[in-house]
């Protein structure tokens, strides 16, 4: 029942768009999430560590989908920078379709999140390291055959030389942070 | 229908069941699909080291890391429940290429003689595993996103940035897998 009243009070906020009380901190710390636009939470409310499950369930679907697809295989990535497969560029683009239908709907009718929450997606902002961070990636994805989510599916399918291989892209990961300020963006 | 789940499925169930993820994560909790940000999220867990990139409040972000999570037990669920007896069918043109490296074991997902604990400790296995690893980490941070934050959630919300990143990663990967990768493989 708690859970509720806090969900009601906080919907009420957002839904209304009336001021927020934010914190200094809260700030900082959009300020520090923004830095890169992807995947932050734009969620105003807080839930207890239950919830979460659901982000579970749809982890493991798509860890399903990943490996029966084989787009976590090295040799179909090989075949789509070869060009000698269409499977990838069918997987991605159907995805991309269904992705725009999607989010064309849920704006379109102003569909709102399960909370009563208005989605929000943040803009991305161009910088030169979607260039050359872009091209950096692209080198790692054909030789490693793997993007960042098929690095988990493969370890759960049983590859599991690729832990080495998930721990160097942790480390690469950090290794940006450390540098960022340098890199030209 | 039992063999329709342990055979590879087709890029028309894939595709369209990977882009309802997008509205799934969005309508269950606002949360945008990416994935390459829960490596900045285990980094800011385990070794922030005072790094300004690394100085926040991860906890928030904690459903990205249960997410991946999901997504291994995904993955042994697959090949458990799910698993396909038959060897990988792969386009022949690439066989007989990688042939001339010695690559001839189609039984996994991803080529044996180069990706296994044995071949970690060869100069292209090293490489590949870790070498490749770290611009996985680095360029996607660098870039912002991955194939899923840019390439599926950026172009389905229709943000020209994400179309620039998805176009670099196509050409470095294009460039690499047909001029860099064969010179690694011959080592």
């Amino acid at each position: 029942m708690n859970t509720t009243d806090q969900t009601t009070q906080l919907y009420n906020n957002t839904g209304t768009d009336q001021d927020i009380n934010v914190t200094e901190e809260q700030i900082h710390d959009l300020e520090v999430r923004e830095l890169d636009s992807i995947c932050v939470n734009e969620s105003q409310l807080e839930h207890k560590w239950y919830h979460n499950i659901k982000y579970l369930l749809v982890g493991i679907a798509f860890g399903i989908v990943f490996v029966k697809a084989e787009i976590i295989s090295w040799f179909r990535i090989q075949e789509m920078f070869r060009f000698q497969s269409f499977h990838m560029y069918g997987v991605i683009g159907s995805a991309v379709l269904v992705g725009v239908i999607s989010v064309w709907l849920i704006r379109r009718f102003n569909i709102r999140t399960m909370y009563g929450e208005q989605v929000i997606i943040h803009p991305k902002v161009f910088n030169k390291g979607q260039v050359f961070g872009g091209l950096l990636f692209g080198f790692g994805w054909a030789i490693t055959g793997a993007c960042p989510g098929p690095l988990f599916a493969l370890i759960g399918s049983g590859a599991t030389v690729i832990v080495v291989t998930l721990l160097s892209a942790i480390a690469g990961t950090w290794v940006y942070g450390y540098f960022r300020e340098k890199l030209p963006h | 229908m039992n063999s329709f789940l342990t055979e590879p499925w087709p890029w028309y169930v894939a595709g369209p069941l990977i882009g309802l993820t997008v509205p799934a994560l969005l309508l269950l909790g606002n949360k945008s699909f990416g994935i390459s940000s829960s490596m900045r999220h285990i980094c800011a867990a385990c070794v922030p080291a005072k790094i300004p990139f690394f100085t926040y409040d991860w906890k928030k972000e904690i459903w990205n890391l249960v997410f991946v999570l999901g997504i291994l037990i995904g993955g042994v669920i697959a090949v458990t429940l799910l698993a396909n007896p038959n060897e990988i069918m792969v386009a022949p043109a690439l066989k007989a290429e990688l042939a001339n490296y010695g690559i001839n074991n189609y039984s996994a997902l991803v080529p044996v003689d180069v990706v296994s604990w044995d071949a970690l400790f060869t100069t292209r296995g090293l490489i590949m595993l870790v070498v490749g690893g770290f611009f996985v980490g680095f360029g996607t941070r660098y870039a912002g996103g991955c194939t899923s934050g840019h390439a599926i959630m950026g172009l389905s919300s229709l943000q020209w940035p994400s179309l620039v990143a998805t176009c670099c990663f196509m050409l470095g990967g294009i460039l690499t897998a047909n001029f860099i990768l064969p010179f690694i493989l011959s080592l």
